[in-house]
């Protein structure tokens, strides 16, 4: 039998709706058990190596995937650009993951195109994790907002969660929402100007699934009944001028004042990097949780590349 | 070709008006050697006004793009002056090949040899989007 022939049609995760809930629960699971015992599991993926191809830059994200995979005992290996990858020769996304699957055990993938982290598990001989295809899917994103919401809400199941800012073009928003709506009791406030409305197809999928859900415009109006607050970025492109722009960021800037109406457990999100929206005071309020989100999505990068190595 | 009556070949009969030269394009009938037929805006007891292709010769005919453009359509395999198969279409499940997409942000866009794919994901409204980047596809 030739030893260099590999296995094909590995799992891969491109979009959170490719995991089932009970694989989503078993994911926070595995990541809690790293959290309480880490030295459980810091040789566990000796001779590994995970491949991280970035094609454009990230910070957090490229970060995140390596320090999970140096914690398991791994090795990483990769690009952060696309200048300095075979892309930059005109290669494509097939060719080039057909050839890091042969050299590496799991790839993590960031591209600027949409689908492109699809194209790449069609060809890959290993699986592959979308790290982020431009304003599309970024799966890991909301394994580690789930994370979150379980520790600091014990569960996923039962609360009113609040999305406020750019609803309409927030890739994060779109999949938390898709992957919190197969719970049971989430309720859904979306607050956000209307230029920035979450898209009817997402309301209509909400509808399908029998999702409570309310709009807001203001966020003052929607505090009092949140049991999380999730905000996103209004970016100045999304604007037509500059006028528009300017008033409706000042309204969903969060502030301590603007946090009075919130329940004292009310936790804050925030899937980073922040601009101006919260503004820095609130960072030292207890319920400001973006940094332990990130936090967060370290570990359960861990258990997702533990799930999709087959390990543990 | 007597357009009345055929001896062997197809017909697509009860295409929506206008539509027909739709399909004569999508199908690329014009690169066929044999006769073809196109009747527009005949008079129709069940649609009102009807296209309809005829075919002198009988060919595999790609009935996903058929479906997509018009469901309506139905197919009769003439043969000996016969109608000896009678076939409708249904909107399919899964495009291939049939449309592009329009997203520039799309990895269609650039990637050389990847297929076009579209999931229809509302029949009632016939919306499909691309497997790819998930955007609706539209005629624009």
């Amino acid at each position: 039998m030739d030893k260099l022939k590999v296995k094909n049609n590995p799992r891969s995760l491109i979009n959170i709706t490719d995991l089932s809930v009970a694989e989503i629960d078993h994911l926070i699971e595995t990541a809690n058990d790293i959290i309480e015992n880490p030295e459980a599991y810091q040789e566990i993926c000796a001779h590994k190596k995970l491949a991280t191809l970035f094609f454009e830059p990230s910070t957090r994200t490229r970060l995140s995937f390596t320090a999970a995979m140096q914690e398991l005992g791994g090795d990483v290996l990769g690009f952060s650009e696309a200048a300095s990858s075979s892309a930059a020769k005109g290669e494509s996304v097939a060719d080039t993951v057909q050839i890091v699957s042969l050299y590496a055990d799991i790839i993590a993938m960031r591209h600027p195109k949409e689908g492109a982290p699809l194209v790449a598990s069609r060809h890959s001989n290993v699986p592959v994790i979308n790290a982020g295809d431009g304003g599309h899917f970024h799966p890991t994103q909301t394994l580690t907002d789930l994370l979150t919401i379980s520790r600091k809400k014990g569960g996923l199941n039962n609360f009113t969660i609040g999305l406020c800012g750019d609803l309409k073009f927030g890739r994060t928003v779109h999949s938390l929402i898709e992957a919190l709506m197969r719970y049971t009791g989430v309720k859904f406030i979306l607050i956000a100007p209307p230029e920035l409305r979450l898209p009817k197809y997402m309301k209509e999928k909400m509808n399908a699934a029998g999702a409570e859900w309310a709009e807001y415009e203001k966020l003052e109006d929607a505090m009092p009944d949140l049991d999380v607050l999730y905000m996103t970025r209004v970016q100045k492109e999304r604007f037509f001028n500059e006028e528009d722009y300017v008033r409706l960021r000042d309204s969903y800037i969060l502030t301590l004042d603007r946090l009075k109406p919130a329940k004292k457990d009310m936790i804050i999100m925030h899937p980073l990097p922040r601009v101006n929206e919260i503004a820095v005071e609130v960072d030292n309020d207890p319920r400001a949780c973006y940094f332990y989100q990130a936090h967060c999505g370290k570990y359960i990068r861990e258990a997702l590349i533990l799930f999709l190595l087959g390990l543990k | 070709m007597n357009i009345d009556g055929l001896n062997n070949g197809i017909v697509l009969d009860h295409i929506t008006a206008g539509k027909g030269m739709q399909i004569y394009e999508m199908l690329k009938l014009d690169k066929l050697d044999c006769t073809v037929a196109i009747i527009q805006n005949a008079t129709s007891s069940k649609l009102g006004r009807k296209d309809i292709i005829k075919l002198d010769t009988v060919i595999d005919l790609n009935y996903d793009m058929i479906a997509f453009v018009d469901s309506n359509v139905t197919i009769d395999i003439i043969k000996d002056g016969r109608v000896c198969e009678k076939r409708s279409v249904k909107l399919p499940e899964t495009l291939k090949n049939i449309i592009s997409c329009h997203n520039p942000r799309c990895i269609t866009s650039t990637e050389q040899g990847i297929d076009q794919i579209f999931h229809l994901v509302d029949p009632d409204r016939r919306i499909y989007r691309c497997a790819y980047c998930d955007t609706e596809y539209s005629e624009k």
